[in-house]
């Protein structure tokens, strides 16, 4: 008898598209993928959106998210092809052999329903173990997986837990019915930094313990080489390269695989303060209204012309609201901020036009931001019409400028937001903040939600549009590779304030605060044993105290 | 105080609240149309002096509002005053149309809420093939046909002519409950139809919402059967907005079966008010529109009331 668990062969996923002014119609999303997954190993699905690697996950529970049909291929599980099996069988298959770690835990809970009445139901309603047996083994899960209070944690809502415990109790909840392979898609991604290396950590260790196997599912080629014993490159649904873990990370042989593993190239010196600053934050504390706490504290920042500011923290640290302050949608409780050598006012409904113009925004959310109504050339001729009163030929002449800047072209001017790629809209947001000709721009996660390498791109197209216009940049991000490729300094929040602040160099160099010190260690870096490695220096550090 | 103990209290005070806003806009309707109770009463008959005696009598000369409070007194305290055609006590006479209006919403209620709830779920369980297609159909038509339409059709073809069940839907203390339910088997079934497609749609349309959340896909990957799924998981999310288009189709049970009533000749609600209007008794109009409007505002507190207890977020805070 073979070790073989899974076994997949030339399979072929397809889905029905709806693109606007078309008729609907069936594309090939997976082109003939294969691969074989050992009894107690890991595989990690690794590639960008669109890639392919959450579709072929669910494949091997025979499920097809949305309009997504298997079309083709085999799937072979415990000796088994479940694409021909019954659909009882595909029931027994599915949260018995297979379970399934999502992305988002927090929507992946039902709301309505206790986490151990969640945790429990796969095991029990698959008749693997009793109520009473599967809430021990929930209970060892919770505590092996280091919840807090793991005897009583499951009788919470999943609302009443955090969000790196409830990614914890998904995972207790695939483990719970003693499955032979977990699907792990993107369990960490939604995480902060420092929360995803306990959760990885511990995603790690039950893999190891309870000997199963595993299908990883991430685009962050870093983490992926935490956990899996080798890796598939998967890219527009075709298979890049497929080898182990330490061939693709060490060795890498197809050019796109190279680039992905050196991802982030980008080197950009660092300025020194030159003139007067072009904005200054001086003493901003603020609160939301209805709570009775602040939710910044004493914030003191500057940002010269023509550099950028990082504002680097984690989820909750206060730096979008300090942006909703400086663009006056949240007025401070104290302190003022000077732009431009001009006190501005504290709301937005005091400041003047010039104020509006000189410092505009661009937001994560690409298409959310734009009317999907209105084609590109309205959208970045909007505010050439309200600041510059431009019209006509004049108007047309200034869009397709911007549109050659952020190298699009004038092709896309008749184009709609829907009929963009992600990092197309984001730089059709770029131009249209530019369009206003501002002293300064607010750009809050504007590559988070971006594929690395299209992330990348944009990156390098803000660093070159600020040589161009002289731009300054108030750039907010929780991901540390973003600071170090485009910062000149850099403002570290923790808990609503500046940990530390000052030149990137300095504030990249030991001796480092502990919040800073946590926060760097705990970015993935990209070779074999780092996880392990931070993990026994944290324990050292912590016997040490 | 605990969060649901605070919303709960608010949205008692504002049912309170409303039902004094609409009290006043039904006494000020009325105060508004042309004639007074004296004129009613006297009808043909009035000569000026006779007006002025009996507005005298009656207490019609004192302003508006002294009328008013006097009278939302009375209604606090039970009484709601007396008819003016029949010089009867009308919180009596209500009593009685009122029990048995109630009695015909509540069997209408029985049959129609879980009928709806389960065609709403069945819908959604083979929704765009052919039982989801067919339930909407013909929910829609029964709704769409006018309800004193498929009375006069039912009265015709099921009772007339296959002889099934009472024409005529007359209820009285002596008969047993079996006579009664047969009495009024036809006046629930008309009802049955005219409320079913609106519960049903919104069922259908609320879990087919739920039904998009990533926590669905959850449970289909744990390998629950499709109703499992939908019951389970789909379901107690879409609590909220079902309780929501029931009560306002309970509150319609109460308060609008005016039509049906007339159709099937039963001594409800409805057919006392529509007498009384005709004959202009003000006071009987007035103690039934506050018995609507309570009914009414009850009935969506309710909903309410179990959208916010159905909220795990508010029964447990962190």
């Amino acid at each position: 008898m073979s070790d073989t668990l899974l076994k997949v062969r030339d399979l072929k996923i397809g889905a029905t598209v709806y693109p606007p002014g078309e008729k609907p119609h069936d594309i090939e999303i997976v082109h003939g993928v294969s691969f074989d997954l050992e009894r107690g190993k890991v595989l990690g699905l690794i590639g960008e959106s669109g890639a392919g690697k959450s579709t072929i996950g669910l494949a091997s529970m025979a499920y097809g998210r949305g309009g997504v049909e298997i079309t083709g291929g085999e799937v072979w599980v415990n000796g088994r092809d479940i694409l021909k099996t019954s659909q009882g069988d595909i029931r027994k298959l599915r949260g018995g052999e297979v379970t399934y770690v999502s992305q988002s835990a927090a929507a992946s809970f039902n709301p309505a329903k206790k986490i151990m009445d969640q945790v429990v139901e796969a095991a029990v309603e698959q008749k693997k173990f009793s109520r009473k047996e599967a809430e021990a083994r929930a209970r060892a899960l919770f505590a092996k997986l280091g919840l807090p209070d793991p005897d009583n944690i499951g009788n919470r809502y999943p609302h009443q837990v955090s969000g790196g415990q409830l990614q914890r109790c998904m995972t207790a909840l695939a483990l719970c019915p003693e499955p032979d392979l977990v699907v792990f898609d993107e369990p960490t991604t939604a995480l902060d930094v420092t929360t995803q290396i306990d959760v990885l950590m511990a995603i790690k260790e039950a893999i190891r313990d309870t000997g199963v196997a595993a299908l990883y599912i991430t685009h962050d080629l870093a983490v992926v080489a935490q956990v899996s014993d080798e890796i598939m490159v998967l890219r527009m649904g075709d298979t890049v390269e497929y080898g182990s873990t330490d061939q693709i990370i060490n060795n890498p042989q197809e050019e796109y695989t190279q680039a992905l593993v050196s991802v982030r190239s980008i080197e950009h010196e660092e300025k020194a303060p030159t003139s007067e600053p072009v904005l200054s934050v001086d003493g901003i504390t603020a609160r939301y209204k209805g709570l009775d706490f602040d939710v910044l504290h004493n914030v003191n920042v500057e940002l010269y012309p023509g550099q950028t500011l990082a504002v680097v923290g984690e989820s909750g640290s206060g730096k979008s609201t300090l942006a909703r302050v400086i663009t006056g949608l949240l007025p401070p409780r104290d302190g003022e901020i000077t732009f431009a050598g001009r006190k501005l006012s504290p709301d937005l409904a005091g400041r003047s036009r010039e104020d509006l113009r000189e410092l505009q925004m661009i937001y994560q959310m690409a298409d959310v931001a734009m009317n999907p109504r209105q084609t590109v050339g309205t959208i970045i001729g909007r505010p050439l019409e309200f600041y510059f009163n431009m019209r006509g030929a004049e108007k047309r002449k200034r869009i397709i400028e911007l549109l050659d800047e952020i190298e699009l072209g004038e092709k896309f001017i008749d184009r709609y937001p829907a009929e963009l790629s992600g990092g197309q809209k984001q730089r059709v947001c770029i131009a249209r903040s530019l369009a206003a000709k501002p002293r300064m721009i607010i750009c809050d996660e504007v590559t988070s939600a971006l594929d690395p390498l299209v992330a990348d791109g944009i990156l390098k197209l803000l660093l070159d549009l600020q040589k161009i216009e002289d731009v300054a940049y108030l750039f907010i991000t929780h991901d540390l590779a973003t600071v170090r490729a485009i910062s000149d300094s850099i403002a570290v929040m923790y808990q609503g304030r500046v940990a530390r602040y000052g030149p990137k160099s300095q504030v990249l160099s030991p001796p480092f605060d502990d919040y800073t010190d946590l926060l760097l260690s705990s970015v993935p870096e990209m070779h074999l044993g780092w996880l392990e490695e931070v993990v026994a220096n944290r324990k050292m550090e912590s016997a040490g105290n | 105080m605990h969060p649901v103990l605070k919303l709960v209290s608010q949205r008692l005070a504002l049912g309170f609240l409303l039902l004094f806003g609409a009290s006043a806009l039904i006494f000020g309707l009325t105060e508004a149309l042309p004639g007074d109770a004296a004129q009613a009463v006297l009808g043909q008959s009035a000569t000026p002096e006779a007006l002025a005696n009996l507005r005298e009598e009656m207490g019609l000369n004192r302003p508006a509002l002294t009328r008013y409070f006097e009278w939302l007194g009375g209604i606090v305290q039970g009484d709601l005053g007396q008819s003016l055609t029949n010089k009867l006590d009308i919180a009596d006479s209500i009593a009685g149309r009122l029990g048995n209006t109630l009695f015909l919403a509540f069997w209408a209620a029985i049959v129609s809420v879980p009928l709806a709830i389960f065609l709403g779920l069945l819908a959604v369980r083979y929704r765009n093939r052919w039982p989801d297609k067919m339930i909407s159909a013909v929910t829609l038509t029964t709704i769409s046909i006018p309800e004193f339409l498929i009375g006069y059709l039912l009265i015709y073809f099921v009772a007339v002519k296959l002889g099934m069940f009472s024409p005529l839907a007359m209820i009285n203390d002596s008969m047993s409950i079996g006579q009664k339910l047969n009495a009024i088997a036809l006046p629930v079934i008309v009802l049955t139809m005219v409320v079913l497609a609106h519960m049903m749609r919104m069922t259908r349309a609320a879990i087919l919402n739920v039904m998009q959340s990533a926590y669905v896909e959850t449970a289909e990957l744990k390998g629950l059967s499709n109703f499992k799924v939908i019951y389970r998981h789909a379901f107690p999310n879409a609590i909220a907005p079902i309780v929501n288009v029931v009560m306002i189709n309970l509150a319609y049970l109460v308060v609008g079966v005016v039509v049906v009533e007339v159709v099937f000749v039963y001594p409800g609600m409805g057919q006392y008010l529509v007498d009384h209007v005709t004959k202009r008794d003000v006071p009987v109009v007035l103690a039934c529109g506050v018995i609507f409007a309570a009914i009414y505002i009850g009935l969506n507190m309710i909903a309410d009331l179990v959208a916010i207890l159905a909220n795990p977020r508010l029964r447990h805070p962190k």
